[in-house]
């Protein structure tokens, strides 16, 4: 998978991994990924929750020593 | 951009808390590209205040609110556990360690992201508030106002 933009929000609380994922995501174009790090166990629900609410597509996510990671395709 | 959905904030209390809930809200909502409007009325203007004493004619018993009420956002208490400002400072600590953001760096993270942040007029002249003292960048209004952005709101909350 090509990523075009990688996004560090590890550590962050929420409301701020989706405040960055979406100034991230406004930077890209259509169809460009983004591939997101988080360590806020919200961050699963929050981040499919918004993606299928902005119209961008959530590729696959997984948890590796406590970090998850999202790839999302801009919609 | 006719079709963007609305969130629509009354923030009322006063409380570190409970305003931290309506900005983190608030600011959610932003990224969720809604337009956001937090509307300020009675102790929910103290989050609007700039933390300096600013000079502005008042009566005595405006100088007597403005001597009594938390001279912005960073100096509110707690809606439950507060202990005489003690409750504050450890919930201050607390939120350090979690990375969670403060108040006012959610403000400030609100206007960034435009949030749109209204004082209540009627509310400002009871407690003796003016717009001198409060941060730059808000808007003035009243209901009709607020009931103009909330009617045809997807979220609204009152707080």
């Amino acid at each position: 998978m090509i990523v075009d933009k990688v996004l560090d929000a590890k550590g962050l609380a929420c409301p701020m991994p989706i405040v960055k994922t979406k100034k991230a995501i406004n930077e890209l174009e259509s169809g460009q990924v983004l591939e997101v790090h988080s360590t806020d166990k919200g961050a699963k629900n929050d981040l499919t929750a918004w993606a299928k609410s902005s119209g961008h597509e959530l590729l696959k996510h997984e948890e590796e020593n406590n970090v998850l990671k999202f790839w999302l395709k801009k919609g | 951009m006719g079709e963007k959905k609305k969130t629509t904030i009354v923030l009322f209390s006063g409380d570190y808390d409970k305003s931290m809930a309506a900005y983190i809200i608030a600011n959610g909502a932003a990224a969720y590209d809604h337009e956001v409007t937090i509307f300020h009325t009675f102790w929910g203007l103290n989050a609007l205040r700039k933390d300096e004493q600013i000079d502005v004619k008042k009566g005595f018993m405006e100088k007597m609110f403005g001597k009594m009420m938390p001279r912005g956002a960073e100096k509110m208490g707690l809606s439950r556990m507060n202990f005489a400002g003690f409750g504050p400072k450890m919930i201050k600590d607390v939120m350090k360690k979690h990375n969670a953001m403060s108040l006012p760096q959610l403000i400030e993270m609100a206007q960034e992201q435009e949030v749109k942040l209204v004082a209540c007029t009627m509310t400002m002249d009871l407690l003796g508030l003016q717009q001198e003292e409060l941060l730059e960048n808000i808007e003035y209004a009243g209901v009709a106002a607020y009931l103009a952005d909330a009617e045809d709101g997807n979220v609204n909350l009152f707080i």
